[in-house]
């Protein structure tokens, strides 16, 4: 096997191991604290994820919301910018896709309606993306600062807009689109029924590809990644680092708004406040246990989306917050221990006659 | 009166982003990102209800939520210092890890999802009651800790060594200055700065609510940007956003301006602050860097 090949996979196998293994250790702990026994937990967890269909349908729903915000910060660290505003992005995304849906008029043809409220999802996302990425590009304001304070400014400015002027009353959520609602995967598949899974999956599954084509097989991904690796060297050799900073926070935060219309048209059918609950911030963990790459990014998804729909399933045995606590923790395990945990293996690896 | 009120309201709503804030400027400017501090804050409220609720003793609640922020930031440090983890990731980490923590230990200690029984706390409760205002230790070292911070940063010889080690750290280090032990010192006490003023929200309500620093951490990092990570401004920002607040609750009634637009002023401020249009605000040179 040539070197770097190996290095390839060791990379991609490293994050999700040391997640998986702190998960299991720390969720270990935290289930005896509550004086449970672990392996059952754990039994549930799998039985009520992975083990039936409605749960599988579950996790494949909150895994598709999950893929987009963790795109949205892979695709903004590969230009070297981190995005933080993903949470505030995906609300926007839901919110464009919401009020396109109730400006059409009912009986659009889904051929028409999908597809415009899709570019309204990932117009209102890229916009709110593009308040920092033009503020980096012309005056050189951090980006994770802007975004922080953008997801506050967005929320509280959707909490007005849906409080004092679109909801229904004595409810914090607009009205029911008249169209461009999702259909559920169980109309399709009988097993699914009941779950959120929904068509968004396949608009979500082709935005996945197509970010890795973008940034592996078109000039202008080879240019964000050149800036993200040595913005001063890809200056020298002529790519405009301030526009492809700027343009990479649209299309990161049109990623996170795209998003949106999983709960929006695929779920509920309306926009509701506080419908993102900290997917976007979750992302963040998504990109990281992913390594920036959209492949990784799917699959990472799928690992957080199971912890998420897991920690439903145990609520009988063991409070469902213990896997947020768990999350918090894989995160940290992950961004602090994989870099050490990779130069040990070298060394060993180095030390053994590095046979490769 | 009405001025006195206002000036009273303005001061409660004050003193946890002053407390945090506090904490931000010192870890920021030793080159450290305070992301954390909303996590921080939320551990030290939850750890002064456990620490109040079992001893009935509203220090023992102080004691016992400042080692909760303690325990949080020592997380913060070694992976940022010792690990050179990323420290924007590991900060969001915390903030989400604490969510948790706090929920899955409320519902392990008192069984709910929602909030704790009600515990002692410093004096009288709430607004009412200038006696209990003026009686509670808390109010008087939230008020003290921004010119306390500003003269250890800007008078001492740790102060000193914060801030060569937040722009310079090779600089720094050539002379002999321990870096990441400057750096682990300036952590601990933002976890437990921040902490307090988490404290001092949770002992002034009586109880502790899920996620009930809603964010509060954040304004206290607008602050501390907003003030140019100068102690001292940054304790202006945090008075000038709690009048903000305080003016909003007060006109509340008239209907002048959707609340929501005044919670945004921070927020936005701090975005005019960070793109420069009036007076660019400067991070310290080597904040978020550790790869020395």
């Amino acid at each position: 096997m040539n070197a770097n090949v190996k290095r390839t996979i060791e990379e991609a196998v490293l994050p999700p191991l040391v997640a998986l293994v702190v998960a299991l250790i720390v969720g270990d702990l935290l289930i005896l604290a509550y004086g449970q026994a672990p392996s059952a937990v754990w039994r549930l967890l799998v039985d009520g994820t992975w083990g039936n269909a409605y749960g599988f349908g579950q996790v494949l729903y909150k895994a598709t919301t999950l893929t987009c915000t963790g795109l949205a910060v892979a695709m903004s660290l590969r230009a070297g910018l981190f995005n933080i505003g993903a949470e505030g992005q995906l609300a926007a995304g839901g919110f464009g896709a919401g009020v396109a849906g109730l400006a059409l008029p009912a009986g659009t043809p889904a051929f028409l309606a999908v597809p415009i409220c899709v570019m309204a999802a990932m117009l209102c996302g890229g916009l709110v993306g593009a308040v920092p990425g033009a503020l980096r590009a012309k005056f050189g304001a951090h980006e994770v600062i802007v975004t922080i304070m953008l997801n506050f400014i967005v929320l509280a400015l959707l909490n007005y807009f849906v409080s004092a002027k679109l909801h229904v009353p004595e409810t914090l959520h607009t009205p029911e689109v008249h169209a461009g609602a999702m259909p559920r995967l169980s109309n399709l598949i009988g097993a699914f029924h009941g779950s959120a899974a929904n068509w968004t999956i396949v608009i979500v599954a082709l935005a996945a590809v197509a970010a890795w084509w973008f940034l592996f097989k078109t000039r202008a991904g080879y240019e964000l990644r050149a800036v993200g690796l040595q913005p001063d060297a890809a200056e020298y050799a002529g790519v405009k680092v301030g526009i492809t900073w700027r343009n990479a926070l649209i299309v990161s935060g049109a990623l996170a708004g795209l998003g949106g219309i999983n709960f929006v048209l695929g779920y509920k059918g309306y926009y509701e406040d506080g419908f993102t609950g900290g997917a976007g911030f979750l992302g963040i963990a998504v990109a990281l246990v992913g390594r920036n790459h959209p492949l990784g990014v799917v699959l990472a998804a799928l690992f957080f989306a199971t912890l998420s729909q897991g920690g439903l399933a145990i609520n009988a045995m063991v409070p469902k917050q213990i896997v947020e606590a768990l999350q918090g923790i894989v995160i940290i395990a992950v961004a602090t221990s994989v870099p050490e945990v990779r130069r040990i293996l070298r060394n060993a690896v180095s030390k053994s006659g590095g046979q490769n | 009166m009405g001025a006195l009120l206002f000036f009273a309201q303005t001061i409660r709503i004050a003193i946890p982003y002053l407390f945090a804030a506090a904490g931000g400027a010192l870890a920021e400017r030793a080159g450290v990102v305070s992301l954390t501090l909303e996590g921080f804050m939320l551990g030290g409220a939850f750890g002064a209800v456990l620490g109040s609720y079992y001893s009935h003793s509203a220090w023992v609640g102080l004691v016992v939520g400042v080692a909760w922020g303690l325990g949080l930031a020592t997380v913060h440090a070694v992976s940022a210092i010792r690990f050179k983890a990323d420290q924007i990731v590991v900060g969001v980490a915390i903030n989400l890890f604490t969510v948790g923590i706090t929920r899955f230990f409320l519902q392990l200690a008192f069984g709910s999802s929602s909030n704790s029984p009600r515990v002692a706390g410093f004096g009288g409760e709430g607004v009412a009651g200038a006696v209990g205002f003026l009686t509670n230790p808390l109010i008087w070292m939230g008020v003290l800790v921004m010119p306390v911070v500003w003269w250890v940063v800007q008078k001492t010889t740790f102060g000193l060594r914060v801030r060569a080690v937040g722009e310079h750290p090779m600089a720094a280090a050539s002379v002999g200055v321990p870096v990441n032990r400057v750096r682990y010192v300036a952590v601990l006490a933002s976890g437990a700065l921040a902490a307090l003023g988490g404290v001092y929200l949770a002992l002034d309500q009586h109880q502790f609510t899920d996620s009930m620093t809603a964010g509060r951490g954040f304004i206290a990092l607008a602050a501390v940007i907003f003030g140019r990570w100068d102690p001292l401004r940054a304790g202006l920002a945090c008075l000038l956003f709690a009048a903000a607040e305080t003016l909003q609750i007060q006109l509340q009634a008239a209907q002048l301006i959707p609340s929501q637009f005044v919670a945004m002023i921070p927020y936005v401020l701090t975005i005019i602050a960070v793109a420069g249009v009036v007076g660019r605000s400067r991070a310290p040179a080597a904040l978020g860097r550790t790869e020395d």
